[in-house]
């Protein structure tokens, strides 16, 4: 076997692929044997889907032979599990839908399927995409690849675990108010939030329409172009994804940060703002700066109501997005004495406590003689945030910030206390209320061995600059942070 | 003390678009139970709404003949309640911004005269599905066919200006008659295509101020509306003539009972926590739009009549008549075409043509076996001589009945009258040959006599020879010899 293999970026396989080195079938072997090896541990995975997984290996191959391959054929991809596929267990992380199997592909999942990406399966998460931590998952906590004592982050954790692990190449997640580059930060990979409208949403189970986002989680920034490519574009199935052109973003990647405009917001350091995070982000941002970056100063004065915006709006949507799972059509069924009944005992056993509390804050928002104060007022305050960054941008390309205020704490340590977990969100959720693109980056370890992320956010649609400016970091950073090492029960 | 009935009706009509309005599922009715569903449509996780566009090209049809406003900018939003029937937990509807506003249409007042009913406001939303209960003894469960789940819908909703039943009445029929010539709606209120609820309410004759209202749901037929806003009347006046006072809730109408009954007010607590539909876009009406769908107006009921009453010198009645649908209308309009006599047109259409088309089991008028080419065929043999009046209805039946040109029935029947002279002139001569003692009495003056040589001639010619051809040929024979 190749030494090495399973540390390849998706685009280094690309090439062994083309030339016959290695074929897609030995390809997902090696990582289903991986996946068996360390899974257990991790617990990255909620379902491994192995023979369908050789099977799309096996067309990939005869695909790549007759000289036909796409970028991403033949190469092994994880989906986190609110992607609807068709004929594969869908759960969202939740007893409501443990055992549903949907009729149908999301765009972003029939997309891959046509460019001949391998499915090999999908990942854990927080229930309904509703968490920090990967904790409220009713498939288990999974455990940070470079720490199994901590969390990995979410509510994508399963999809950040399992690029770490080296489990899958890469793995699409999705962000609502950070659950793609928190986790991607806590567990040391690429985590790419898109503008909201590039990347269609039609069967990603929403939890918040207005802010959901599906994305890319890899080993490098050129692997996150390279997907975001793959996926992105206007949908006739879903009314909020935009028609603008989709370029080659991985072709037209720029490493040189000379000339490139880097703003920091001031209230992005923060009390409780770890202090090695925010050496290491600051000293990232210097090493931009040193390589020719103009580093700017800028201020968005309304980030501090950032969070409390978002945990009216979110789980609002949530409280009706979540509606639909009332035991008449699938997912679980508790049978009642009658009709209200059934839909009290299956919404009390189907759903976690998490989302609980979200469906009542959302329920409570959306109100008669609430809806002005809370769920009006959020909007309000979401459209001043937006205007700070329009105005922010006048100036600057990127804004460069750390991704999250700590690195990953200890699994059961935040359980307890709501408001804390929230706060773990308070750098990335801005960029969704404003519908920004946004990227996370490893920028280095702390002392005690655990990923540091780097976030750089840009206007709306400017996915290629935001790319640039992490790829043009990745560059000036040199190698990237070692891999972690989780133990293998094989 | 003398009261007065105000009313305001919410009439929901289900929109004829061939697809949903948030999915590409068919809308036909009557097809097997859930035959008609997609990921969109059953509220399957991860599935999106995307609007028909269709359905605003009817929503702009039906503002321009109702006089309303349409907003530069509508919504939809989420009208969040549970039931089995409803399979995202919400409704798509518009609530804050609809796409239509401050409209109305003119009625007859009780006595006659014209009076124009208020719109308040017309908006779009999306249909439920349908809760099929088993007739299975003891059954404890109950079936949901989703194939109406999506179905558009507009929910047209007046001010309270509707002083009686009638006017009621009235106005519902007006309305479905706009909506049924604009083709955005069947107008079957039995399948449910079209439904009413009405806010009622009584205050003294002669005052302003509201009284508290009743709504009334369930009302799906002009008959039940009328009984239910009647007996309703009748309930809150007493109710108030007896110190009474009327609550203000939701009442269905039994229709066995005729009676109105109030619901649980548990059942009617709802707060329906509307919020914008953030899987939509707002709704963005640039003039253009509008303009596009006014040329495509077709002429509504109103305006047809006066033009029928001017152009064709219709009697107002007659008018009515022939304008009570749009296929009607045109079907008369075609046969007074090519036919060239409006008057005759509109006979034959009231008569022969209605009676077929009144008979159970009748087929629409567009796919009538007589269509407005071969009625006005038929009419140009009457004209022309070839076939008498009577003669011509045996045709138009048997025409109906067949599908068959009215020349190939004729020729086959023998029908056509004998109007050639000559072939006449034999006949003719037979007759007074046999009669000398008629024919001499006629000449001496019994001129009454002439309905006899007809009769004769007639008998002789099995009924086919035209009868004024005849006539002239007597006369000219008993006359001038
Ligand atoms: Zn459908």
């Amino acid at each position: 076997m190749i030494p090495d293999l399973l540390d390849r970026t998706a685009r280094q396989l690309r090439e062994l692929l083309d030339r016959g080195e290695v074929t897609s079938e030995e390809l997902v072997r090696a990582y289903l044997d991986r996946i068996a090896a360390v899974d257990p541990g991790v617990n990255a995975f909620i379902t491994v889907a192995g023979d369908l997984a050789l099977e799309m290996a096996r067309t990939a191959d005869a695909r790549i032979r007759r000289g036909e391959a796409a970028p991403l054929t033949g190469i092994p991809l994880g989906l986190k599990d609110l992607l609807v596929t068709r004929g594969l267990r869908t759960t969202c992380g939740s007893r409501m839908l443990a055992e549903f199997v949907p009729p149908y592909d999301g765009t972003v999942v029939a997309r891959l399927r046509d460019a001949g990406a391998v499915l090999l399966g999908k990942l854990n998460m927080d229930e309904f995409a509703m968490g920090s931590s990967n904790e409220t998952s009713a498939f288990g906590p999974v455990r940070n690849p470079w720490d199994p004592d901590r969390v990995p982050g979410g509510s994508s954790g399963g999809s950040a675990a399992a690029v770490a692990a080296r489990e899958v190449v890469a793995a699409l997640g999705s962000d609502t108010g950070g659950s793609i580059r928190q986790p991607a930060a806590l567990c040391g990979v690429v985590g790419l939030k898109p503008t909201y409208g590039r990347v269609s949403r039609y069967g990603l189970v929403a939890f918040a329409s207005s802010l959901d986002q599906i994305g890319p989680l890899t080993r490098d920034v050129a692997d996150a172009a390279l997907l975001l490519t793959a996926i992105s574009g206007k949908d006739p199935l879903d009314a909020t994804s935009l028609d603008r052109p989709v370029p080659d973003y991985a072709a037209r990647l720029r490493a040189d940060p000379r000339g490139l405009r880097v703003g920091v917001p001031r209230e992005y350091f923060v009390d409780g703002l770890d202090p090695e995070v925010e050496a290491a982000v600051r000293g990232a941002i210097g090493l931009l700066e040193d390589n020719g970056a103009e580093v700017v100063e800028v201020s968005l004065p309304h980030t501090e109501y950032a969070v409390a915006t978002y945990y009216l709006i979110a789980p609002a949507e949530a409280s009706s997005n979540l509606a639909r799972y009332d035991g008449v059509k699938y997912g679980l069924r508790v049978a009642g004495r009658d009709l209200a009944d059934t839909y009290r005992k299956t919404r009390a056993q189907g759903f976690g406590a998490e989302v609980k509390r979200r469906i009542m804050l959302g329920t409570y928002a959306l109100s008669a003689g609430y809806y002005d104060a809370y769920y009006l007022r959020a909007q309000r305050v979401r459209t001043l945030i937006a205007r700070d960054f329009r105005a922010a941008f006048e100036r600057v390309d990127v804004l460069a910030c750390p991704a999250t205020p700590t690195p990953a704490f200890r699994l059961g340590e935040k359980a307890g206390d709501p408001l804390q977990m929230y706060l773990n969100d308070i750098f990335t959720i801005p960029a969704n209320l404003a519908g920004l693109p946004a990227v996370s980056v490893p920028c280095g370890l702390t002392s005690g061995g655990l990923p540091i992320g780097l976030q750089f956010m840009a206007a709306p649609f400017g996915e290629q600059t935001l790319l640039d400016a992490a790829h043009a970091y990745e560059r000036v950073r040199g190698e990237p942070v070692a891999y972690p090492d989780p133990a293998s029960t094989a | 003390m003398a009261w007065e009935m105000v009313v305001g009706l919410e009439v929901h009509a289900q929109l004829r678009t061939r697809t949903k309005i948030f999915c590409g599922c068919p809308t036909a009715f009557g097809a097997e139970p859930n035959s008609q569903v997609c990921p969109v449509c059953m509220g399957l996780p991860g599935a999106l709404p995307v609007l028909n566009r269709k359905v605003v090209d009817y929503a702009l049809k039906v503002a321009l003949a109702t006089n309303c406003r349409v907003a530069p900018v509508s919504r939809f939003a989420r009208k969040n309640y549970f039931y089995p029937d409803l399979p995202k937990g919400y409704q798509i509807s518009q609530y804050e911004l609809p796409i239509l506003e401050h409209g109305w249409i003119e009625v007859a007042d009780d006595a006659g005269s014209p009076k124009r009913i208020g719109i308040t406001r017309i908006h779009l939303e999306e249909d439920a599905g349908k809760l099929l209960h088993p007739e299975v003894p003891g059954a404890d469960y109950s079936l949901v066919d989703l194939n109406r789940a999506c179905v558009p819908l507009v929910e047209i909703v007046s001010e309270p200006d509707i002083r009686s039943p009638g006017e009621a009445s009235r106005y519902v029929k007006k309305l479905r008659e706009i909506l049924v010539y604009l083709g955005v709606c069947d107008g079957n209120m039995n399948e449910g295509s079209l439904r009413v609820d009405a806010n009622i309410s009584v205050r003294p004759a002669g005052t302003e101020a509201f009284g508290t209202r009743a709504e009334i749901k369930n009302l799906n037929s002009f008959k039940f509306l009328e009984q239910a806003l009647r007996y309703e009347y009748e309930r809150q006046v007493d109710l108030l003539e007896t110190g009474g006072e009327v609550v203000q809730e939701t009442r269905l109408f039994d229709s066995h009972r005729g009676v109105t009954v109030g619901m649980r007010s548990k059942e009617e607590a709802h707060d329906y926590r509307y919020f914008p539909d953030p899987d939509l876009l707002p709704v963005v009406i640039e003039p253009g739009w509008i303009d596009a769908v006014r040329d495509s107006l077709p002429e509504l009921p109103d305006a047809k009549r006066a033009r029928f009453r001017e152009a064709y010198g219709l009697s107002a009645q007659d008018a009515d008549l022939l304008c009570s649908s749009r296929d009607l209308a045109d079907y008369f309009e075609r046969v007074a075409e090519r036919h060239g006599d409006p008057k005759a047109a509109a006979n034959w259409v009231m008569g022969p043509v209605l009676r077929q088309l009144n008979r159970d089991e009748a087929p629409p008028l567009a796919d009538a076996p007589v269509p407005p080419g071969r009625l006005a065929d038929l009419l140009a043999l009457v004209r022309d001589g070839t076939l008498s009046n009577n003669a011509a209805k045996e045709v138009f039946d048997e025409m109906w009945a067949t599908g068959r040109p009215p020349a190939d029935l004729v020729a086959e029947k023998g029908l056509e009258q004998i109007t050639d002279t000559s072939a006449l002139e034999a006949q003719v001569d037979a007759v007074l040959a046999a009669s000398p003692d008629e024919v001499a009495a006629y000449r001496a003056g019994k001129k009454k006599l002439m309905g006899f040589f007809v009769g004769q001639v007639m008998r002789a010619t099995r009924g086919k020879a035209n009868p004024q051809a005849v006539n002239q040929l007597l006369r000219s024979k008993l006359e001038g010899g």
